[in-house]
């Protein structure tokens, strides 16, 4: 393998470390690089929140880690602020989405505005070729089609592929993903085999920003530090016929699919089936009224091909843990692509993405509408 | 790689004179300066023979200077030492953090701040301060010379008023000393800070001059160190180390070591590169400092290109981290944030010379050159080419 200089976006995890080390045990000059996004102390103490999210991207504690291996393994390491980007591109959109009834997925937005963004652009102004990255993904370049190709990774249970759906053929030129082809057992073992000391640190689940996954009271917090109040969005819980049931107390306190904390007692179980943001309706039903078959995909970006002129046969996810559904893909308009699933798929949730996949090949993807 | 540093603003090496001075302070001569016996008084009278030295650069009595861990607690006892709960303090908007975090910090605890505003040289207006005092106003605290851009601030104008209106006058000198002379006597301040690791003294040890009779509270309460001032065993290595190099930069004030020149090159070199300019270039500045924005570029990007390359220079002011915020002081002087973002400061010391900045010029014409070409806004409306690659980590 050629040497190249390889700047490698380190977030003081078990995964881009091994990457850094492994990356620089081939020989190549390695760059970390870390991006600042978000001061974890911002919002503490506001509305009851936790002093930061523990062991996730931004915290000291994390920066501490990522410098702390690139001191191990030898390569000249750098933290990067784009705290205003992310603020901007990220953490109000998210805002944003809750308010108007909408699930967000803020690291998709991440993705494709900061890290296959902002940081390719650092990383190719000091002098790096290539950016590498912990996701458990993997891409190549298709001689046949001329294009690269984001596919997913041996480890499935791992797959990030669904939050990568928004890179570019560009991005993706410049971008490797040196764990696409290893577990993530192999991850640690070979963490451990190169003496890195955080080979046994706790996977990260939560979104970085978020402290214990409670959105509601980021968004009560956020909202107070910024002076805005929060929106009235209370309404009326009503069935798909149309019948008034109850009241709400804001669309932002509630997702597709959800059961709880209606607030409504009926004889068998309801759920969220959809939020009407311009009416700050509520709908509730059956579970069987949460399948549907259709699904429209808006800003959509397309990977393994350049445009949907045939209806295609793809299989697709419409949420990360969600194990991906035979559909059909076809155009509908300028702007959007249209999902036909072969069986009803349950709580498709606007907001969340849907991803097309043929076999381990990510065509494309859009945001539900 | 060779190696070349520019960043004396924020630290400098130790001189090896001074290295020498100190070595003897940490085995052999070790004894607690407090202690009745002949181990105390050796290092009694090394503290005594450093605060000396420290006087003399500073021109006043040695019973005046006061020995810190730096010059941040140097900052924070006088502004803590002097100003309470119901005082009201005047400083400027381009303060070195020690300063204005304090002042925050003052305003919480119930003192009422006034922030100067500065020119777009990065001057504060003696009339300002002058308009700004109050039948409540305790203190005024503004810098000799700013960290970032080596402004000078025209400390003697501001003294005479505070000493007209009979109100505290400190000045952070801590990017002054040892570049320009001080006189307290002329300042006619009453409080003034120094660092020793600005000097080419070691990390850890500052003073702070107390002008004889000023009623100031101590904020470390212990042994009766320092005139009871600031109690706590004293660095004595540190000590000695300060005094030394206090001794040696009096002998450099006026030019000796050709820093302005060095200085006065490097912003000729670079002065060619489109759109770039100095930051204050208007103002007195300290010889040996040089704030430069390079337009349609993040200056963050350019200091790290800039250290694969060899070459050590800074941005802004680090938070705990280490990532870079926005520049107070640039946006203070009224400078659009992408301009302060684009800026970098070169700070140059003793050690360097004219070989390495004409390498540095070399090496910063190229680096902006790469990053305005790769910037995000050159990025957007470029027809991308795809180059199939070979390499792959499958």
């Amino acid at each position: 393998m050629k040497q190249q200089t390889i700047a490698v976006a380190m977030s003081g995890g078990v995964d881009s470390s091994t990457v850094a080390a492994m990356l620089r045990a081939d020989g190549n000059d390695v760059i970390g690089l870390t991006m600042q996004l978000w001061n974890q102390r911002r919002l503490e103490g506001r509305e009851g929140m936790p002093e930061s999210v523990q062991g996730r991207c931004c915290s000291l504690d994390d920066v501490y880690d990522a410098r702390r291996v690139a001191e191990t393994i030898g390569i000249p390491y750098y933290v990067v602020n784009h705290e205003e980007r992310f603020e901007r591109e990220v953490v109000r959109p998210f805002v944003e989405d809750y308010l108007s009834g909408r699930t967000p997925i803020p690291c998709s937005l991440c993705n494709n505005h900061l890290k296959f963004d902002q940081l390719l652009i650092v990383a190719r102004q000091i002098g790096a070729d290539t950016l590498a990255t912990g996701h458990y993904a993997r891409v190549e370049f298709d001689e046949a089609r001329e294009r690269w190709l984001l596919k997913r990774p041996t480890d499935l249970a791992k797959d990030q592929t669904y939050f990568l759906f928004g890179l570019t053929q560009e991005q993706l030129s410049r971008t490797i993903f040196p764990l696409g082809g290893m577990t993530k057992p192999e991850v640690r073992d070979l963490a451990r085999k190169l003496g890195l000391a955080l080979a046994e640190k706790p996977d990260s689940q939560e979104i970085c920003f978020v402290p214990g996954g409670d959105y509601k009271r980021f968004l009560d917090a956020y909202l107070a530090e910024q002076g805005e109040a929060l929106p009235d969005t209370s309404g009326e819980l009503v069935t798909s016929s149309g019948h008034v049931v109850g009241e709400h107390s804001g669309i932002h306190n509630f997702t597709v699919g959800q059961r709880k904390g209606l607030g409504v007692a009926t004889g068998s179980p309801l759920y969220v089936i959809q939020i009407q943001g311009d009416t700050r309706q509520v709908v509730v039903g059956s579970n069987e009224e949460l399948y549907i078959r259709t699904l429209h995909a808006r800003r959509v970006n397309l990977i393994a091909v350049d445009e949907i002129a045939e209806p295609m046969r793809v299989t697709v996810k419409i949420r990360h843990r969600h194990e991906g559904a035979p559909a059909m893909l076809e155009r509908c308009d300028e702007d959007g692509l249209r999902v036909t699933f072969d069986e009803p798929q349950r709580a498709v949730t606007p907001g969340q993405a849907a991803v097309f996949y043929d076999g381990d090949v990510v065509v494309g993807g859009g945001w539900i509408s | 790689m060779h190696r070349v540093y520019f960043d004396n603003s924020a630290t400098t090496p130790v001189l090896p004179e001074v290295f020498e001075a100190m070595r003897p302070y940490f085995s052999e001569h070790f004894g607690n300066a407090s202690s009745i016996h002949h181990h105390g008084q050796e290092t009694r009278a090394a503290v005594d023979r450093a605060r000396e030295s420290v006087a003399l650069l500073l021109r006043c009595r040695p019973a005046e200077v006061v020995f810190t861990s730096g010059g941040t607690e140097a900052d924070n006892l006088a502004i803590f030492g002097i100003a309470g709960p119901g005082d009201h303090v005047v400083t400027s908007t381009v303060e070195h953090h020690a300063v204005l975090n304090a002042c925050k910090h003052l305003e919480e605890i119930g003192c009422e701040v006034t922030y100067l505003p500065v020119d777009a040289r990065g001057l504060v207006d003696p009339d300002d301060v002058k308009r700004s005092l109050r039948p409540s106003t305790m203190l005024i605290s503004v810098m000799m010379a700013n960290n970032e851009t080596g402004v000078l601030q025209p400390v003697e104008e501001i003294g005479k008023m505070a000493a007209e209106a009979d109100v505290y006058f400190h000045t952070d000198a801590v990017q002054a000393a040892g570049k320009v002379a001080i006189d307290v006597q002329a300042i006619a301040c009453d409080l003034l800070s120094i660092s020793g690791h600005k000097l080419h003294a070691p990390q850890g040890v500052g003073a702070l001059y107390i002008r004889k009779g000023t009623a100031l509270e101590p904020m470390l309460y212990g042994g009766r160190h320092e005139r009871s001032r600031r109690a706590g065993t004293e660095n004595v290595p540190g000590i000695v180390g300060l005094g030394k190099a206090a001794e040696l930069a009096r002998g450099k004030l006026g030019g000796g070591d050709g820093l302005e020149l060095m200085r006065d090159r490097l912003e000729r070199l670079l002065q060619h590169i489109n759109a770039s300019g100095v930051n204050g270039a208007g103002a007195p500045r300290v010889p040996q400092t040089s704030s430069m924005y390079f337009d349609g570029l993040d200056g963050e990007s350019l200091v790290i290109a800039l250290d694969l390359k060899g070459l050590a220079v800074s941005t802004g002011a680090a938070c705990s981290s280490g990532a870079i915020e926005p520049s107070h002081v640039l946006t203070a002087m009224g400078m659009s944030s992408d301009r302060a973002r684009a800026s970098i400061r070169f700070s140059l010391g003793q050690q360097n010379t004219m070989e390495e900045v004409e390498f540095a010029a070399g090496l910063v014409g190229e680096a902006v050159a790469r990053l305005r070409e790769l910037s995000p806004t050159a990025v957007v409306g470029r027809k991308l080419s795809y180059e199939p690659r070979a390499t792959s980590f499958e």
